[in-house]
């Protein structure tokens, strides 16, 4: 009696070390340029009240950025939108920050700091910016959090038939962290996925469990990408997204557990 | 939504181990709050510690897990009989058929404040007998109940500070409507650190008093510690009496990080979200057990979304001058409570708050009393704007 994880893709906002947004992204999935190796580079959230702006960490700024990239490529109103985060680590920075005055005599910590250390830091901030007010999924599941959101936001989508943004995002830890959870560099995917084929839409998805392998990607430097930051197992998907290839790939979840992606084209 | 079985559930938090001590607990109005002496911590405040966490010992192949989060999960798990229902579920329906949603604000930080403790003073890295992925990380304690019960299908944390283990009601309620899974472990689990206990008290949210929730008087939160589960399941004929999901919802207040909307705008529309989820109605409802934090803003928002939606002839309290706010487990902790006044016929009262604040037109309960209850709401609500209310409701 299982009901397929099924929805429609209209927009895609993506941000990786090298690979400013999706259109680089795109070009590089596409084999048309190659990866130049390069630090992730993060846009000032100028949509953020100045207040909040000059708290703004690295994660805020990453989801803001991928987050509305895909918003805005399907042409849809950040303020109405479902939003389903997930991500394996929350400001690795801030809470080196806390756990080191923690391990001092003077523990009175800064406030702020303390409220962005919930793993939700991001998606506050992102219902602050935009004013959406719709339901707000906040999810980790370690190396496998880009599947565990893509199947919750799946899941919203086919029930609530209502647009929803799947923001999946990492950042790096300093050390002494750093040497626990090697996490490169932050990187982020967002998909707006839709109930309903529209003219704005790329393609449909389709997930069913697998216990298939992922197939690695053939370039090197992606594939580095793809197992060292959990949000990017979603390359294989967004490759055949830039490719304009239907098909079916796996992408890497929860072990012995896959996730098998159908993909048909518009 | 179709109506969901809690076959199973279990809660501990500092009333005590299991249904048995938090129901006789509720019942006589005892608070298990006491003057904070956790870990090395020096706040005057209250806490709600759970007792003998530390003595509990995980299975020599999950040992990477062990820390007190871990340790309460475990305790959790082995309470009520609950392991067991779980293990039943398994056998009918297959390992991977089984899910994993679990709520935590903090998970297993507490181990990473006591590893930077000893970092090595030439490198200042961590200690080798620290492991980040099984204690620090939010999705730790999911993935040790999906070792522990040898599970090979989905699993997920669910990490919205204190709305956390209320949302993976719902996440898990999704999946079982679609029938990717056919049970669905859900609940949630916090223990107390020193980010939590500095953190609120630098936030100035933390009491010096217990917690006395809606009192005209209250000045903040008492922290607290917990582990509350309940199996999901689909049942098209629930037994009579048996406890069942009815309706979830959620919403967020895209106001302010660390203080609620003042009108309490996202935590009505929770509530309203929630009742069109179980198709029903205000009236409908028997019983709100609050989020009640006992600080001033989160309890004057929801009172005022409370009295919006359910004016004042709604019995409703929050337990939280009982629990201490067990914070990403709360969710859980107070949907088990819902579920033993639907099944024991009492409404909990509010160890602590002596006078209620008469700015807030409710019909709040100081004291335990005996009623029937056929629906009842729940709300928990989070820092970043994250709401979420439930309705339980118990089978004709």
């Amino acid at each position: 009696m299982s009901r397929p994880l099924t929805a429609w893709i209209e927009g895609i906002g993506f941000l990786a070390p090298g690979l400013p947004d999706w259109l680089t992204a795109r070009a590089v999935l596409r084999g048309e340029t190659p990866l130049t190796a390069a630090p992730s580079v993060l846009p000032a959230p100028s949509i953020l009240p100045p207040a909040e702006r000059r708290r703004a960490s690295r994660v805020v700024k990453l989801t803001l950025a991928v987050g509305l990239e895909a918003a805005a490529h399907a042409g849809a109103d950040v303020a109405t939108l479902a939003t389903v985060f997930s991500a394996s680590g929350a400001d690795g920075h801030n809470c080196h920050a806390l756990c080191e005055q923690l391990a001092t005599d003077d523990r009175q910590i800064s406030p702020t700091r303390f409220h962005n250390s919930v793993h939700n830091a991001a998606a506050g901030y992102w219902g602050i910016a935009t004013g959406a007010m719709a339901s707000c999924q906040v999810i980790c599941a370690y190396d496998a959090s880009f599947g565990a959101g893509l199947i919750d936001a799946l899941g919203q989508v086919v029930l609530d038939r209502q647009p929803t943004l799947l923001i999946a995002y990492d950042s790096e830890y300093p050390e002494p962290l750093f040497a626990k959870r090697p996490v490169p560099d932050v990187a982020g995917v967002a998909l707006l996925l839709t109930p309903e084929r529209s003219e704005r839409s790329l393609a449909s998805i389709s997930v069913t469990p697998s216990s298939a392998s992922a197939e690695p990607l053939a370039d090197a430097e992606l594939e580095a990408l793809r197992v060292s930051i959990p949000a990017l197992r979603a390359l294989p998907l967004l490759q055949k997204l830039a490719r304009g290839e239907a098909g079916e790939i796996c992408l890497d979840y929860l072990p012995p557990m896959q996730l098998k992606v159908d993909i048909r084209l518009c | 939504m179709t109506p969901l079985l809690l076959s199973a559930y279990t809660a501990t938090t500092c009333l005590g181990r299991g249904l048995d001590a938090t129901r006789e607990a509720l019942r006589v109005g005892r608070s298990g709050l006491v003057p904070c002496a956790f870990e090395t911590v020096q706040l005057a405040t209250w806490i709600g510690e759970v007792a003998a966490v530390d003595a509990e010992k995980l299975p020599e192949a999950l040992a990477a897990y062990d820390c007190r989060n871990n340790r309460l999960t475990q305790m959790g798990l082995e309470t009520d009989g609950f392991a067991d229902r779980v293990r039943e579920a398994i056998a009918r329906y297959g390992k991977a058929r089984v899910g994993v949603f679990l709520g935590t604000s903090t998970a297993g930080i507490l181990q990473t404040e006591l590893a930077y403790r000893r970092r090595a003073p030439e490198t200042g890295a961590l200690p080798d007998d620290f492991h980040y992925r099984t204690t620090h990380n939010s999705f730790s304690l999911a993935e040790f109940t999906r070792d522990y019960f040898g599970l090979e299908g989905m699993a997920m944390a669910i990490s919205t500070a204190c709305s956390s283990s209320a949302k993976v009601f719902a996440a898990a309620a999704r999946q079982l409507e679609l029938g990717t899974i056919d049970a669905a472990i859900v609940g949630g689990v916090d223990t107390l650190c020193l980010t939590t206990l500095y953190g609120f008290a630098s936030l100035q949210l933390t009491s010096a008093l217990p917690c006395r929730p809606y009192d005209e008087a209250r000045n903040g939160i008492s922290v607290g510690e917990g582990a509350a589960f309940a199996l999901l399941e689909r049942c098209e004929r629930p037994a009579t009496g048996s406890v069942l999901l009815l309706g979830t919802g959620e919403s967020s207040d895209a106001y302010h990080m660390s203080s609620p909307h003042p009108e309490g705008l996202g935590a009505k529309m929770a509530m309203e979200a929630a009742l069109r989820s179980a198709g029903l109605g205000a009236a409908d409802i028997d019983y709100i057990n609050l989020h009640g934090t006992s600080t001033p803003a989160n309890d004057a928002a929801e009172g005022k979304a409370v009295s919006a939606l359910f004016g004042n002839t709604v019995p409703c309290s929050s337990t939280k001058g009982a629990t201490g706010h067990t914070l990403g487990a709360a969710g859980a902790v107070e949907a088990i409570i819902c579920a033993l006044t639907l099944t024991d016929g009492f409404l909990p009262g509010s160890p602590g708050t002596e006078n209620v604040d008469p700015a807030i037109p409710i019909d709040y309960l100081l004291k335990t009393r005996d009623g029937k209850v056929k629906r009842a709401l729940t709300n928990s609500f989070g820092f970043g704007g994250s709401n979420c209310s439930l309705i339980l409701g118990v089978a004709k």
